[in-house]
């Protein structure tokens, strides 16, 4: 038994640690570690209610816009207001760009580089201006830095990085489209900011989300202009995202077996006009579908650094930190629906749209599954978990047009409202890494208590109260890791999580 | 319905013109002197730390449009350590600023986002070394009391921001957080304020770092190219404000300060500026501003970001 830790697992959002025991080269136990707290909701108690949409997005900024839209609903289900047609397209809007920024941010900036050999360039003897001039960077790079004190980041933030033999795609090819698409997306992902600000005022951290909608009026100069961007992005989704997804996938199609889980819950998101969601709300566990109900979460915090009591509904949620807390390792607490582990996020949305045969969802995964030929079970894996993203890029570039077309121009987008003495409100959503709640208590005409329940604390949690390790620990085990200095393999695991620290460690909800 | 204009297209022309110049920085720097730059950035690291942040000062860094963000990582910076954009992971990682620490460089720019938690190092740990779960903190005392210049980015690393809020009904905050200023005392700390600061703020400061100028700061560490100004003088809607138009509700016409807008009393220069190269602005968005850029974010006059100060 051979103990291994990779602290900090970079190029995610956040401060998170992973604890691995290996046996025989494989993976038999994993602690998944949240290392920082900031204790947002008690911050949040004896503010003005319409604060929470703001203050809350601070708590992630890869997606802020999915806790401001959550906060919103929150907020407007305590102040027993719904948001008008133009608020609801616009808040789509504004998430559909956000789910863009976030899921192309993550392949290529933050996972791809798990796979891509980015010192190919060196190799490379084509004349693309671009890739010349990256690689007489590097070149330049490498002879610059030779025996100075800072040699080892000589090319940062590129290199160093895990060495192993074939860590990384060996195709000179492969590896060069990648990098140049590395690149592109770099202008893309800031593309698609643009859309958020558009409707969102700014980004991150959307300025005109406000109780019973959005502050912003829409134009038909951001019409249009919202509808260019998305054109370009839609083609590169389908001409670079969705292929680079394929090629990763063929050539690591082990990745289709390891970090399996296979139960799952999502919330629904993208309201539709007549209340349905773009992605539908469900759980799929043990091979089946369930609908949902939002008194059965619990959270427990046996192995999470709290003091107060365990198993509460989030509504009734109190916490109270207590770093030193024996036993315990994880800022994260364990979310559990009936008792159980669920996964949420991209690949759970995919699974329980397919499995309740919505014919979007449904269309896209069999195409996939039949340019790929493989089962339904292969998703349920790291792989699927990337595929899922790119396939829903997909359904959204061409959802947003109907959207776009939808918007009155020059009218309000939000419904006018009175801050209550005394109210509950919940707001449920999906953020691009999953199902997101916020539950808002009312007193005074302020903030009395406030609860989040993120998506990276049902996917990253620690053991629950009966000891059952969380989604992320238990895809680890049965991982291979072929060098204990150098171990790639889990670490691609818990990044096809697209895990995000500060939102799943924000939690302290102090209701004594 | 026609779309909303707070101004006409020439009355903004002529309000935005003697700004040109100032606005095109961080680019009218660079020209004239991309080869020193070009140097001087290889021969700048910069090590770029995470406290309690959520990530979205590096998420609005990327947005940088002119220059682009692809060229301020190979050419005008050496960016070093990143733990959301290095490629290392692990051991790997933290070997950078484990070696820059044992080596005691001194070469190097340290720039931090996020505030320090000083209750319990627990609460914000990077890399664990010889068994010991490591602090923001310590890492910040050891990088920054050598680094060639410290640079705070977004409101949690100046002034503590949302972590260092005050709790209401007791006082202090939960995690004792801290601004970059309040753990480094004796270094002049270089305050980028912002949640989250714009990119050119972000860009622009670094290059004069690498480039060894001083940037001219005003009280709270700010410099004076990007914070001279309240976003009142400059804002889309000052006109509405001089004919005491209010808007009363939000997506109203009209000025913003009966919403409880905070541009009187906050320095920033979004609503020239603007963000993602001209799509919106705070004020232009209808929400106004809620200070972000001040000290006293988010507990300006203790009131809510969106209720107007009464008396
Ligand atoms: S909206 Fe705010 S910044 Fe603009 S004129 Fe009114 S008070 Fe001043
Ligand atoms: S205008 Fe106000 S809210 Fe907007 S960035 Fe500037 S200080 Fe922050």
């Amino acid at each position: 038994m051979k103990k291994v830790l990779i602290d900090p697992i970079t190029r995610i959002e956040g401060h998170l640690s992973v604890e691995l025991e290996v046996e025989g080269g494989k993976v038999a136990a994993a602690h998944v570690r949240g290392d920082m707290f900031r204790g947002f909701e008690m911050i949040l108690r004896g503010r003005n209610p319409a604060d929470a949409i703001q203050i809350t997005q601070r708590i992630c900024g890869v997606c802020p816009i999915s806790h401001g839209i959550v906060s919103t609903r929150a907020v407007d289900s305590a102040l027993g207001i719904t948001t008008n047609s133009n608020g609801r397209l616009l808040r789509n809007l504004a998430l559909c760009a956000n789910y863009l920024q976030s899921h192309i941010l993550h392949f290529y900036h933050l996972a791809a580089p798990d796979y891509v050999d980015i010192t190919a360039v060196l190799k490379y003897s084509g004349n693309d201006e671009k890739i010349n001039y990256v690689k007489q960077w590097v070149q330049s790079e490498l002879e610059a830095k030779k025996g100075r004190k800072d040699a080892i980041t000589a090319a940062a933030p590129f290199l160093p990085r895990y060495e192993g033999k074939e860590f990384y795609i060996q195709d000179l090819d492969l590896n060069i489209a990648a990098i140049t698409h590395y690149l592109k997306a770099l202008e893309i992902r800031m593309k698609t900011h643009k859309m958020v600000a558009m409707f969102g005022g700014r980004v991150p951290h959307a300025i005109s989300f406000v109780p019973g909608g959005l502050a912003q009026v829409p134009s038909t100069e951001q019409v249009k202009e919202y509808r260019a961007l998305i054109s370009e992005i839609e083609d590169f989704v389908k001409n670079a995202y969705i292929p680079d997804v394929l090629a990763v996938a063929n050539a690591y199609s082990d990745y289709f077996s390891y970090g399996k889980f296979t139960d799952f819950l999502t919330y629904g998101e993208f309201d539709e006009q007549d209340g349905s969601f773009l992605f539908p709300q469900g759980i799929y566990a043990g091979e089946t579908g369930e609908s949902f109900d939002a008194s059965l979460i619990a959270e427990h915090v046996k192995h999470s650094r709290y003091k107060s009591s365990t198993g509460l509904h989030p509504s009734k949620g109190a916490t109270d930190p207590q770093p030193e807390k024996e036993g315990a390792y994880s800022w994260m607490k364990s979310p559990r629906y009936g008792g159980k582990p669920l996964e949420v996020g991209p690949l759970a949305r995919m699974v329980v749209g397919y499995t309740s045969g919505n014919p979007v969802i449904k269309n896209e995964i069999d195409s996939l599954l039949q340019s790929t030929g493989l089962g339904v079970d292969a998703l349920f894996s790291s792989l699927g978990r990337h595929a899922s993203r790119a396939l829903e890029c997909k359904i959204l570039c061409t959802k947003a047009y109907q959207w776009l077309d939808e918007i009155q121009i020059g009218a309000m987008a939000r419904s006018t409202y009175e801050i209550p003495q005394e109210s509950e409100g919940m707001g449920l959503g999906e953020a691009p890494r999953g199902a997101l709640g916020h539950w808002i208590a009312i007193k005074n005409g302020t903030i009395d208590n406030y609860q989040c329940v993120v998506p990276t604390t049902w996917n990253g949690a620690p053991r629950d109260d009966n000891g059952i390790a969380g989604p992320m620990e238990q895809s680890l085990i049965g991982t291979p890791v072929a060098d204990p200095d150098n171990p790639i393999e889990p670490a691609r695991i818990v990044r096809s999580f697209d895990p995000c620290i500060a939102c799943a460690v924000h939690v302290i909800g102090n209701s004594k | 319905m026609k779309g909303r204009r707070f101004l006409k297209r020439r009355e903004f022309i002529h309000l935005m013109g003697g700004f040109g110049a100032a606005l095109a920085f961080p680019n009218v720097l660079l020209q004239g002197c991309k080869k020193a730059l070009y140097k001087a950035g290889k021969q700048t690291p910069v090590i770029w730390l995470q406290g309690q942040s959520c990530s979205g000062c590096s998420v609005s860094l990327l947005n940088s449009i002119d220059p682009d963000i692809a060229s301020v990582i190979t050419a005008h910076i050496s960016l070093n350590f990143h733990q959301t954009i290095s490629f290392a992971t692990g051991d790997t990682a933290i070997n950078i600023i484990r070696q820059a620490v044992e080596n005691k460089r001194d070469d190097y720019i340290l720039v931090v986002e996020g505030s320090i938690p000083s209750k319990s190092d627990l609460y914000c740990t990077l890399g664990e070394i010889d068994g010991h779960h490591k602090g923001i903190r310590e890492w910040v005392e050891e990088l920054g009391s050598r680094a060639r210049a410290v640079v705070a980015v977004g409101t949690c690393a100046t002034y503590g921001g949302i972590p260092a809020a005050e709790l209401r009904a007791t006082g202090g905050n939960p995690t004792g957080a801290q601004s970059v200023a309040e753990i480094l005392p004796q270094k002049t700390v270089i305050n980028v304020p912002g949640c989250p600061p714009h990119p050119d703020w972000m860009v622009g400061t670094l290059v004069q770092v690498v480039l060894k100028r001083r940037p001219r700061l005003d009280e709270y560490g700010r410099p004076l190219l990007y914070f001279k100004d309240t976003v009142h003088d400059n804002c889309e809607r000052l006109q509405y404000y001089k004919q005491e138009v209010f808007a009363e509700k939000w997506g109203d016409e009209g000025c913003l300060y009966k919403l409880g807008c905070l541009g009187i009393d906050t320095n920033c220069d979004i609503p020239k500026r603007k963000w993602l190269g001209g799509v919106n602005s705070c004020t232009g968005s209808g929400s106004g501003c809620i200070g972000c850029t001040e000290p006293a974010f988010p507990d300006t006059g203790k009131r809510g970001l969106y209720e107007h100060k009464k008396g």
